[in-house]
């Protein structure tokens, strides 16, 4: 079995909205679903499936479903984090492929930004979370749980600090042409270092924004979506990964995308120097550098150097990555980046890219998310689509 | 010590984790170790996380350790703090904050010794300075 070719990408849709002090969650849920089901060429009526995560107000599905009027016969809350809406979509090709629904739809909303969300606040998850008491004690936020992941990657393989800025310059390149983008100004690998330290050795440049938003993708069956007008994405490939600390054996230098890659690449029947476009997690700049090395785009401990000299920037470099901005200078809606991670490879492989940063005759793209903390745990999710 | 320290917030300990919290006002760091597998593991259950034997044994380490790798908070806090993880000489690396350092000083491989630190509410937990 596998959900190689049994589901295509009909519909995406990004909320251009970077701040929404005056909507709610469920709304901007609801809007994002009402873009995506406008871009397939679909009505509401056509869904049977409904994908949310842990960003779904009140109790997921059994909100979201009633507060948009759904009528589903598949409902699928599984939270990863942010990488949930990548598991998402190779659930719903799974439950597409067995026949439970035919028209899926996923969302992701929130407001992070209006409601003051901050890297350097611990977030609490409650006494029945088993890590909890062992750790929120600690002060473990999201900057300094990626702080120690860099930390180690920089002792173990001599990755470099200019090496990380790079990551961030190659985003701000692209993100130059994005009119939504939160941060357009491109940046030089001088301005990342000298940037305040946040938590070291992350600057303030490493870190993705935080903003409002959401995005919503439509996943239908073979003919529906060759009865629509929108380009053919076809799934061929996902694979997901949870990694954590191993009952102590904590080993910060490989993330879950060395298992969920593998496995994606193996269904997909390609390999990483097929990829011509590439989504790649971008909460920091060390995120990336340990993604593209897990899936094999370079060998472990080289991903610095691949991704120095303007690499992954588009029409420039070997492998173009996040040509909206990324997390680091687009959005990072709910602080959760996997949505628009997978929209933007839908928009390479159907050419509506911005010409600046389009892929030419872009038929093959990955898409990778990494949910929850690369320094305690996490679930790594990799999909990978092809234009047909 | 050269800084200003953090007050650190009180965990919320639950039925499992109690004696483990017990063991800290005592000024003893305890570790899971498994009588089925032999293994020991951290955070510290009732159930192996690698063999998923009920027959774990809570067990006093040594207390010392090596830093696997920090990171200090410098923005958007009242008092800069160093999140670490050290790994113990039992062989489990457990996370933990590092205090009692002069800027600048610490490295990768250091090695490290328990203390243990009133939080808010407190409770007693496990930090790490330099042995
Ligand atoms: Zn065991």
């Amino acid at each position: 079995m596998t959900i190689k070719g049994k589901a295509y990408i009909a519909g995406a849709y990004e909320h251009p909205t970077r701040k929404a002090p005056d909507k709610s969650v469920a709304q901007l849920h609801a809007e994002c679903a009402r873009g995506a089901i406008l871009d397939a060429g679909l009505s509401k009526s056509d869904v049977d499936g409904y994908f949310c995560a842990g960003d779904a107000p009140g109790l997921g599905p059994m909100s979201m479903v009633e507060y948009m009027g759904l009528k589903v016969r598949h409902v699928d809350s599984t939270d990863t984090g942010g990488s949930s809406y990548l598991v998402h979509v190779a659930h719903a090709a799974e439950a597409i492929a067995l026949g439970k629904c035919n028209v899926a739809l996923i969302t992701l909303a929130g407001r992070p930004r209006s409601e003051g969300s901050s890297g350097t606040q611990p977030r609490s998850y409650g006494a029945n979370a088993p890590d909890m008491a062992f750790e929120f004690p600690y002060g473990m936020a999201t900057a300094n749980g990626y702080g120690m992941v860099a930390m180690r990657h920089m002792h173990e393989y001599g990755t470099t600090a200019e090496q990380l800025a790079w990551v961030k310059v190659a985003a701000s390149h692209h993100a130059q042409h994005n009119e939504h983008a939160m941060l357009r100004e491109v940046v030089t690998v001088e301005d990342v270092i000298n940037s305040p330290l946040i938590a070291d050795p992350l600057h303030r440049l490493d870190c993705c924004v935080v903003s409002d938003g959401g995005g919503a993708l439509i996943v239908t069956r073979p003919e529906i979506a060759r009865s629509l007008k929108r380009p053919l994405v076809k799934i061929i490939g996902a694979g997901e990964s949870p990694k954590g600390q191993m009952g102590g054996k904590v080993d910060l230098t490989y993330s879950g995308a060395a298992t969920s890659g593998p496995i994606a690449f193996a269904e997909a029947g390609v390999k990483p120097a097929d990829i011509q476009y590439a989504s790649i997690y971008d909460s920091f700049t060390i995120t990336v550098i340990m993604q593209i090395e897990d899936l094999g785009f370079c060998r472990k401990g080289e991903g610095g150097r691949f991704v120095a000299d303007g690499n992954l920037i588009s029409g420039v470099g070997k492998l173009p990555f996040n040509t909206d901005g990324g997390g680091l200078c687009n959005n990072h809606p709910a602080n959760r980046g996997g949505m628009t991670k997978v929209i933007e490879a839908v928009r390479q492989l159907r050419g509506e890219a911005h010409p600046k940063v389009q892929v030419p005759n872009c038929r093959l793209a990955l898409a990778h998310g990494t949910g929850g903390q690369l320094g305690s745990r996490h679930v790594g999710a990799t999909l990978i689509l092809e234009r047909e | 010590m050269t800084t200003q320290e953090r007050a650190i917030p009180a965990p919320a300990p639950n039925p499992e984790n109690q004696p483990y919290f017990d063991a800290c006002a005592r000024d003893t760091l305890l570790v899971g170790k498994c009588d089925a597998c032999g293994e020991y593991h951290f955070y510290p259950r009732r159930i192996c996380p690698h063999c998923l034997s009920d027959q774990v044994q809570w067990v006093a380490a040594r207390g010392t350790g090596t830093i696997y790798t920090y990171s200090t908070m410098h923005r958007g806090v009242p008092v800069p703090y160093t999140i670490a993880y050290v790994t113990l000489d039992e062989g489990v690396s457990m996370m933990t904050n590092i205090v009692g350092f002069a800027p600048g000083t610490l490295r990768i491989g250091q090695k490290v010794r328990v203390q243990f630190r009133a939080t808010e509410g407190g409770i007693k937990v496990p930090v790490f300075a330099p042995a």
